[in-house]
């Protein structure tokens, strides 16, 4: 049975659903993460579970129990808050001490767990600090250490490193999963940051105007949106209405090889901007192979460069990601050419009628999970 | 939420509602006739006229007086600034009768005018113009020095830079900002004003009545029930109404500006001018508001063989004329103990009331809000006489309790707690409180654990203005204090009333005491001030 459950939980505020039948496993020990832009429900999900938010329709169960009736308090679950909020007139280590407070913990190992905790998170000896005078960093760390100190048996993290810069982010990250791992932490984590979920999760729930768009492994959805949607939100802008049919796409952007067994039909296609080949065109044009871009902008990317593509018969602008030995200039003519490997045909109706929402034609929460099955299953 | 609500139920609503239906239901079953034919009465629109523009005469007034205080305490730092600002503020929890008593000293009969000039004005209107604006100065400048002070500066010379002259900077920018905290304290200190009863009781003579003073000569010298509880409704309306406009003033002050730390704003005054201000602004709070109590001292000491002790000494004895059956000094230990019990319970009523305003929202708490004011604006002297009249059968019957009187004055002084709470609950982030739910917390601990800490201070604030309110707290009281257990400003209205120069002395001896005990509580409290300006 998995610990937590949320069954078509609706929550709306006026006529807008914050969130639109939502369907959610957690299983115990596990760590997921919700990703999706401001505005997608994410922590209006927190917030039903914590009991903060009513919703207006579905169940939550906490280990199979229908979690209605029972208040904030008695949930038994832990909630870190995104701007951590501290009580501002307790020192760390009552801040720490709070929550074990409440549950009637004896004063002696109160003062044992807190010193654990504070070690634990990496602020050994820290308990009789103001917690005004913490830094971004410590106090998210205080703030962890204070949602985990009652042993909460599901931790949530609402933008757990939202404000922190990227840096400390970065580490923060890396060692926060460690932690949970270590201790065996159920998690249930939201961001708007998709590096920050990849690198914590074991599953990443994608979410956007209240719906599940895609659940699955970070490296799943990494490779294989589910949708339009759950693409752009991840960075790919190359994509394109196509009919697909003997082995190529037909595109804007003409002919692109596809790799075997892609579902035929009407489609949307997206180009990973690592598999554009970039060549130096030709004098004339239609000489070569290859579509003709001009290069309209680069942009450094660590090792990398981001180059921006003008192709010059008027079809879409392309996103191209190539070694910085290799990179064109602005103002340059390429010839471009798609490497069959990273041209992907996203399940689904293309993506006019899904921005249309046309009946039926939106991915229902239940259809988009199928592929992240399917590829678990490959993989 | 039940509470308060349960509290004004019954010590605010019944006596006031059982006043007034026994002053308009006959055997004959309700008078509303008798409503037309009273305001029809000509004596009686004199009052309710005189009332009117007095008030109106009052806020204007106090408003050309006080504002240029109110710039001078936000925008300029010099020495003595925050004992000035104490200083202030001790009128405006002053009684009102000690108010009336110092400035019958200062320009009443024997009075410090009349001694050097022979100009008397404790007969004129002017007498009572003065004594409002003597009490509300204070409202003015904390309503509205309290927001400009942290109005960024920066605005202003934005709109300099852009091109607007001095003037125009402050006319565009500043003035829209504050106006309505302006318009939010005229409001208050025109309900002040409207419902004024020691400072014309003593001040004002045999034609100048407002509706309070007549609701109080038709009920306790006329024994004209009727008439007292249709001017009892009337007053209530033009309250209602007053108040309707102050909540939605009040709303709008809560529109996004950009406040500023107030300490960061005020610097020294530069060139003749603004030198010039400061010093039209001491003065006049030197004659207005120092001058007054001065002469009170003064008059305490000057006993008829020189400066001495004689009246102070003469407050330990029961005198003979029979005044009182008890040494006058005896109110003042009755007083503190009163207030001290309504303080507590404003307080507890108070403080409910604002925790419950911040947790909800909606039309109905808004409601309650505006009617938590209202006591504030109903007469005293209804709230007095029907606390006589309904609260005499079992299970309430308390009018042989002394409770009477504390829960009497604790009326007054709940609004003042509610109003120092709110803004400071309201600042409280309402996540903390989810965060200590989520972490086992159940509401009730919610609010031990995490509102008290934070609002400990405000509510050391609000206990002392209920303190203070309580203490000076007459219109009701008059009516519910028991003649052996008199309070301070009922001992010195008794005092004045008797005729002779000891009972005179002997009344400013007492002011002098209450003064005292109030302007003792009030410093005690500027040094916990809170950092949010409260709502007065």
């Amino acid at each position: 049975m998995p610990l937590l459950t949320l069954q078509d939980v609706t929550v709306r505020f006026g006529a807008r659903a914050a969130l639109d039948a939502v369907r959610l496993d957690v299983a115990e020990h596990e760590i997921v993460s919700v990703l999706g832009p401001s505005g997608s429900g994410k922590s209006t999900l927190l917030r039903v579970v914590a009991g903060l938010q009513a919703p207006d329709s579905g169940r939550v169960l906490l280990a199979g129990a229908d979690q209605a009736p029972v208040p904030v308090h008695r949930r038994g679950v832990g909630l870190m808050f995104q701007d951590h909020q501290l009580f501002p007139q307790r020192d760390v280590a009552g801040n720490v001490a709070f929550g074990l407070r409440m549950h009637g913990v004896p004063r002696g190992e109160q003062a044992e767990r807190v010193e654990e905790l504070l070690e634990l998170v990496g602020l050994p000896g820290a308990g009789g600090r103001s917690v005004a005078a913490l830094s971004g960093g410590e106090q998210q760390r205080v703030a962890l250490a204070r949602a985990l100190a009652p042993r909460p048996r599901l931790l949530m993290l609402d933008e757990p490193l939202g404000q922190l810069d990227r840096g400390l982010r970065e580490r923060l990250v890396v060692e926060l999963r460690g932690l949970f791992q270590r201790l065996g932490t159920t998690v249930l984590a939201v961001t708007h940051d998709q590096g920050e979920a990849f690198a914590l999760a074991d599953r990443v729930v994608v979410m956007g105007e209240g719906r599940v768009a895609q659940t699955g492994t970070p490296l799943e959805v990494w490779q294989r949106p589910a949708s339009a949607f759950v693409a752009r939100f991840l960075g790919f802008d190359n994509l394109a209405p196509a009919t697909v049919g003997g082995g190529v796409a037909d595109t804007p952007w003409g002919k692109l090889p596809l790799p075997p067994g892609v579902p035929e039909g009407e489609r949307t296609v997206l180009v990973r901007p690592a598999g554009l080949r970039l060549a130096a065109a030709g004098a004339e044009p239609g000489a070569g192979g290859g579509l003709r871009c001009t290069v309209e902008a680069r942009a450094f990317r660590g090792g990398r460069v981001g180059v921006r593509l003008r192709p010059t018969d008027g079809a879409p602008p392309l996103d191209a990601e190539c070694a910085l030995a290799d990179a064109p200039r602005e103002g340059d003519t390429v010839a471009v050419t798609f490497a069959p490997g990273d041209v992907l045909v996203l399940p689904g109706a293309p993506e006019r009628a899904e921005d249309g929402r046309d009946a039926g034609a939106g991915p229902a929460p239940g259809a988009v999970e199928a592929p992240g099955d399917a590829t678990r299953g490959r993989l | 939420m039940a509470v308060p609500a349960a509290f004004f139920a019954v010590f605010f609503a019944y006596p006031v509602v059982s006043i007034v239906g026994r002053g308009l239901k006959t055997a004959d079953g309700w008078q509303f006739g008798a409503i037309t034919q009273v305001l029809g009465r000509a004596d009686i629109l004199h009052v309710l006229w005189f009332t009117l523009w007095q008030a109106l005469a009052s806020t204007g007034l106090t408003l050309l007086i006080a504002l240029p205080g109110a710039y001078v305490f936000a925008r300029f730092s010099f020495p003595g600034k925050q004992v000035l600002r104490a200083v202030v503020t001790v009128p405006f929890v002053l009684p009102t009768v000690v108010a009336g008593t110092a400035f019958l000293a200062l320009l009443g009969r024997g009075g410090l005018l009349d001694q050097l000039w022979g100009v008397r004005l404790d007969t004129t209107v002017w007498a009572i113009l003065l004594a409002h604006v003597f009490f509300n100065y204070a409202v003015v400048v904390r309503t509205v020095g309290g927001l400009w002070a942290q109005l960024d500066p920066r605005q202003e010379e934005a709109a300099r830079v852009l091109g607007a002259g001095r003037f125009g900077a402050w006319r565009k920018v500043t003035l829209p900002a504050l106006a309505p905290a302006v318009a939010a304290g005229a409001l208050m200190v025109f309900l002040f004003t409207f419902t004024s009863f020691g400072v014309i009781q003593i001040l004002g003579g045999p034609g100048f009545a407002t509706l309070e003073v007549e609701i109080y000569r038709q009920t306790a010298q006329l024994f004209q029930l009727p008439t007292a509880a249709i001017l009892t409704l009337v007053q209530f309306v033009a309250v209602g109404a007053v108040l309707a406009v102050h909540a939605w003033t009040v709303r709008r002050r809560e529109s996004a500006l950009r406040l500023v730390d107030a300490a960061t704003t005020a610097r020294r005054p530069r060139g003749a001018g603004q030198w010039a201000l400061l010093g039209g602004v001491l003065a006049s709070i030197g004659l207005l508001l120092v001058l007054p109590l001065g002469v009170l001292v003064e008059r305490s000491f000057d006993t008829p063989g020189g400066h001495g002790l004689t009246y102070y000494r003469a407050l330990t004895a029961v005198d003979a004329s029979g005044t009182f059956l008890v040494p006058p000094l005896e109110a003042v230990w009755n007083s503190v103990r009163y207030a001290v019990v309504a303080a507590a319970i404003a307080l507890v009523v108070g403080g409910l009331a604002a925790a419950a305003l911040t947790r909800r929202a909606g039309r109905l708490v808004r409601g309650f809000d505006a009617l938590l004011m209202l006591p504030l604006g109903v007469s005293a002297v209804t709230v007095g006489f029907g606390f006589l009249i309904s609260l005499n059968k079992s299970p309430l019957d308390l009018r042989s309790s002394w409770i009477l009187v504390p829960l009497a004055q604790a009326l007054v002084g709940v609004p003042f707690v509610v109003r120092t709470m709110l803004p400071v609950l309201r600042a409280v982030d309402g996540r903390l409180r989810e965060a200590a739910a989520v972490l086992g917390a159940s509401p009730l601990r919610v609010f031990r654990e995490v509102d008290l800490p934070l609002v400990r201070r405000a509510l050391l604030v609000a206990a002392g203005f209920a303190f203070a309110v309580s203490l000076g707290e007459f219109g009701a009281t008059v009516f519910i204090a028991r003649p052996d257990n008199p309070t301070l400003p009922v001992a010195v209205a008794r005092l004045l009333a008797r005729p002779g120069d000891l009972t005179y002395g002997e009344a400013m001896a007492l002011s002098t005491v209450l003064m005292v005990v109030c302007a003792v509580a009030l410093l005690l409290l500027e040094r916990i001030r809170t950092d949010r300006s409260g709502e007065f």
